[in-house]
């Protein structure tokens, strides 16, 4: 029987509920407001008082209205389906709505439950199975769609009857199987899962050993992510992290992307649906939109909601995971999830802890990113989850607790600077406080020299190192004045002046330079580290940046080139001239 | 807002603090009106038959023994087209006289547009101003703040930005506005002759600070009529956001909540995002395009106000006084247009994004130049150069007395690095810089 209760305090979003039964922390309820039904959470027990955060406006909400308890967590529907729909951060289909304006306890359902979908079978009669086992599959846009024992099921179950081929409603029974006990389950093509709550129907969770590539010379080049791992962009506002997470969501080489947008602009989310539907994928040659789901729980869409939007976002990535898929997870931004935390713990009334946030919120965050990574299912099949999480340090100082507890999750930090974003040089990434630790591991730097070329790492390596050296070398040209150094000065700054212009900034906008594949990063990176590793010979300091710059120029429109084109080879020429002109043994 | 003859009168008062009350009351619903002692006020806070009372005009002078009568629903705002042209205060009451707006009442602050059912902004809103127009193009269903130190002429621009934008409607909320400034919007719009245009929501320094908090609502309550209902182009000006979280932030104390960042309430950043993704385009052709105010202090936008409203909001506009011209410009390095990139070079002519950034790139150098000098350095010949461009830069395009056509910028651009520069300085892609340089050999 469900437990029942009625309404007693209301502050806000927060509301006090008397109960007449057992409640379980993080219970989901519905409050009934004049017949409308506001979905709200447990997050608090006292007694007989449940405080739970309501995922609505509390507006108009009077005390004594009754409460019905659901007796399970906070749970998404998992089935064919999911891929290009719009979600809000509970899971409810965007699109089914009615009207203009989000109406409060207008639930919508996550899955079409009138579509057939042609299902064939993979499991056999008598087979064994556990939980996340593959059933059968159907075709979900170009991406087959496993259909699993559920998540839920902890037994070993025996595969008693299993559904012929043919089209099937995502509620129809497509297989039975039968429990160590004898008892017959049926199983249909959904499934639910408590999103706070990691799946971990798999294997073993192996170190990440090869990297994912994003067409963004700043991340793949210098600090590339791994297929199955974490990384996190900070930046203060204004310094392209937006652009940044929308360039990767388009050029990354998964099979498909979720992206939480959580508690940022509605208009960057509307930018996604105007523009995936038409863009291709370069891989599949199909549109975005069909490798992307996106769960919207823009700015002013109720803020408890915000943290299940990025739970939501997970949960089906994992799913999708279970099926063997390379997935990516962006979440824009993470900082938005903590504050919606802070609010709440406000509103308990707990102690806080460092800029009123609350104490647990490292660990919460280190217990979200530890869910990404690759996985070896049961079969042996290969599956990924990476994350990319953008922060919104408040200020822009990286000191704050967000970006601090962040950092001690991921393995990946892709630094916005202000001081890149004021001179335009985009993509802001900082090469100097970057890092991806991906880059020390052994089995990546293999991949990387077996993939890429056999120097590579080393080459990455001497890059960053000619960076590192030109920024000293322009601090002491700015003290002690152009004419104050050697020439040599020049000479350096001006090489990490290249690499900058060159590989790091990337024009986003630009039809052509906006994804670089790893081949064109190759021959780049190895072009300028060429230049780099020149002897010229300058008559003088105006020489020294003026021949830079025509190289820096004549480079760049081999960026905006079309790789390995008439156009392209011709600015090499171009470039090689110029070197000639300048060059000592 | 008339009481009704059965309505309960409740005559005792538990609790009185600076800005709320509480007494004991039955099916009293949260977030509801209330009048105490012929003053406004809001439920905030609900529990068993205890109520908290948020009083608008603060509660000085409120005896316990006050009266106090529920009004059944939260604050709301009657909207119909005698809504232009005309004044009202924080609680939509008409200012200057004048008889009650008849029309369907709308509860202010209401849900939020489904995401879905947006339109990706792509109209531009054309200024003459260079420093916006070229280098941080608006677009209807923008939100973008002026971020301005108090004595800059920020009021001044933005209603030039206004008049010129050419919107069906322009909303003004004006909160903490000082009654000469309200009087300067009042006198503009009547000189302009666009009083039909216009609807005002002003709440005037003489005023309790707690009232400001409805101004943005109401305004964006008129707002959404006018858009939804009757598909105009609306622009809503909001001044100055700053007192506006300066009023969240006493309430917030006065309920005892634990402060965040710089004493202001932690959910700041949801208060204020509700304000600005008010701003919308619909696909029918009604949109809402807010232009703010954040005044900041001693330039510091690392206050939880402006940091706040910069996640929020499309971008930024930053005025300053350039110190070698002596004109006020729009700064191109700190200010941004986000969604510029959805108009620039495809409503505007194909060279707008590079001119723009080669530009930019230039006046940096300058910077640098200017750095260097002031140091005492030797200047090279492209210093010089880019001391000189820059020089013209501001005078001819960022300066905010400026007022041309688009073309007529992006024309007076190319002169300009045409004279002090050299096509490889400027880094331009080759065959825009074929089409356009002038006088091209």
């Amino acid at each position: 029987m469900k437990t029942n209760g009625k309404v007693i305090g209301i502050i806000a979003n927060l509301v006090v509920v008397e109960v007449d039964g057992p409640v379980a922390q993080n219970e989901i309820c519905y409050i009934n407001r004049n017949g409308v039904r506001l979905m709200a959470e447990v997050i608090k027990i006292v007694g007989k008082f449940a405080y739970v955060q309501v995922f609505e406006s509390t507006r108009g909400l009077k005390v004594n209205s009754p409460v019905e308890f659901e007796g399970h967590l906070l749970e998404v529907d998992l089935g064919p389906g999911l891929l290009s729909k719009n979600y809000d951060g509970l899971q409810h289909d965007l699109a089914k709505m009615d009207g203009i304006f989000l109406k409060p306890g207008d639930y919508t359902e996550a899955l079409d439950y009138d579509v057939d979908w042609d299902f064939t079978p993979l499991a056999k009669v008598g087979q064994m199975v556990v939980a996340g086992d593959w059933l059968g599959e159907v075709p979900e846009n170009w991406l087959t769609h496993k259909i699993m024992v559920p998540f839920k099921f902890t037994d070993t179950y025996k595969v008693k009857s299993i559904a012929s081929e043919g089209k099937y409603k995502v509620l129809d029974t497509i297989a039975v199987v039968t429990d160590s006990k004898g008892n017959d389950i049926n199983v249909t093509m959904v499934q639910k899962w408590p999103v706070k709550k990691a799946i971990t129907c798999f294997k073993e969770k192996p170190r990440p050993f090869k990297i994912m590539e994003t067409g963004v010379r700043a991340i793949d080049t210098f600090n590339p992510i791994a297929e199955g791992g974490t990384g996190f962009i900070p930046g203060p506002f204004g310094c392209g992290k937006t652009v940044l997470q929308h360039a990767i969501s388009k050029q990354a080489e998964a099979d498909l992307i979720i992206i939480a947008a959580c508690g940022e602009r509605a208009n960057e989310v509307v930018e996604i649906f105007a523009e995936f539907p038409h863009l291709d994928d370069p891989r599949t040659g199909r549109k975005l939109m069909e490798r992307t789901t996106i769960i919207a729980n823009t700015s002013n869409m109720p803020v408890a909601s915000r943290e299940a939007s990025v739970y939501t976002a997970m949960t089906i990535a994992e799913y999708y995971r279970s099926m063997g898929a390379k997935v990516l997870l962006l979440a824009d931004s993470t900082s938005r999830w903590a504050q919606a935390l802070r609010e709440m713990s406000n509103r308990l009334e707990e102690l806080p802890g460092p800029d009123a946030f609350p104490m647990d919120l490292p660990a919460i965050i280190s217990n979200f990113y530890s869910r990404a990574g690759l996985v070896y299912l049961n079969n042996g099949e290969m599956g990924s989850v990476t994350f990319i999480g953008t922060v919104s340090p408040a200020g822009g100082n990286l000191k704050e607790p967000v970006t601090e507890s962040t950092k001690k999750a991921a393995r990946c930090f892709y630094a916005l600077s202000q001081q890149r974003a004021d001179s335009k040089r985009y993509p802001a990434i900082d090469p100097m406080d970057s890092y991806s630790k991906y880059l020390e591991y052994p089995e990546i730097k293999e991949y990387l020299n077996k993939t890429i070329s056999e120097t590579w790492v080393e080459t990455v390596m001497r890059a960053k190192n000619y960076v590192q050296r030109g920024k000293e070398a322009y601090e002491q040209i700015n003290i002690l004045g152009d004419d104050g150094v050697p020439l040599e000065y020049h000479d350096r700054f001006w090489k990490a002046e290249l690499i900058d212009f060159i590989i790091l900034q990337q024009d986003a906008f630009d039809k052509i330079d906006s994804s670089c594949p790893l081949a064109r990063q190759k021959f780049m990176l190895e072009l300028v580290m060429g230049i780099c590793a020149t002897n010229f010979s300058f008559q003088s300091f105006d020489d020294c940046s003026s021949t830079y710059k025509r190289m820096i120029n004549a480079l760049k429109q081999m960026n905006y080139s079309i790789f390995e084109s008439d156009e392209y080879f011709k600015y090499e020429k171009e470039v090689n001239v110029i070197i000639n002109e300048r060059k000592v043994e | 807002m008339e009481t009704k003859a059965f309505q309960k009168v409740y005559t005792q008062l538990l609790g009185i603090t600076k800005a709320t009350c509480s007494l004991k009351a039955q099916g009293v619903a949260n977030e509801e009106l209330a009048m105490v002692d012929g003053k406004l006020a809001q439920v905030v806070k609900i529990y068993g038959d205890m109520v908290t009372l948020q009083v608008f005009g603060g509660t000085e002078g409120i005896p316990t023994n006050a009266e106090v009568v529920f009004y059944g629903h939260p604050p709301q705002l009657k909207v119909s087209d005698d809504l232009a042209g005309r004044f009202f205060n924080a609680y939509g009451q008409p200012l200057f006289g004048g008889t009650e707006v008849e029309g369907i009442s709308r509860e202010i602050g209401g849900p939020s547009v489904n995401p879905l059912k947006r339109k990706q902004p792509s109209e531009l809103i054309a200024t003459g101003i260079a420093g916006i127009d070229l280098n941080n193009t608006l677009v209807t269903g923008q939100k973008i703040p002026f971020f301005a130190d108090p004595d800059q002429p920020f009021n001044q621009v933005m209603a030039m930005v206004a008049l010129r934008a050419q919107a069906d409607k322009i909303i003004l909320g004006g909160m903490g506005l000082t009654n000469d400034d309200f009087l300067f919007f009042k006198n503009v719009f009547e000189n302009a002759g666009a009083l039909d245009r216009i609807v005002c929501f002003v709440n005037t320094t003489e005023q309790p600070p707690v009232e400001r908090l409805l101004v943005p609502d109401m305004a964006l309550t008129a707002a959404e009529y006018f858009a939804v209902e009757k598909q105009e182009k609306v622009l809503v000006l909001l001044t100055d956001m700053t007192l506006y979280a300066d009023a969240l932030s006493i309430v917030s104390n006065r309920m005892d909540q634990i402060p965040s960042k710089d004493s202001m309430p932690g959910s700041l950043y949801s208060d204020l995002a509700k304000i600005y993704e008010k701003a919308v385009q619909f696909p029918d052709g009604g949109s809402i395009t807010i232009i703010a105010v954040t005044t900041l202090s001693g330039g510091d936008i690392t206050h939880a106000i402006p940091d706040n409203t910069g996640y929020i909001t499309e971008g930024q506009l930053f005025l300053r006084t350039d110190s070698d011209t002596n004109k006020v410009i729009v700064d191109p390095f700190r200010s941004l247009s986000r969604l510029k990139q959805l108009v620039i070079g495809k409503k505007t002519r194909e060279d707008h994004p590079q001119v723009m950034n080669a530009s930019i790139r230039l006046y940096a150098d300058a910077a640098n130049a200017k750095t260097k000098l002031e140091n005492g350095f030797d200047l090279s010949d492209y210093d010089e150069r880019s001391l000189k461009f820059a020089h013209d830069y501001s005078i001819k395009l960022l300066a905010i007395d400026v007022n041309v056509e688009i073309d007529t910028m992006l024309n007076t651009a190319w002169e300009l690095l045409a004279k002090y520069f050299t096509k490889a300085e400027v880094g331009i892609r080759n065959e825009l810089v074929q089409k356009y340089w002038p006088n091209n050999q």
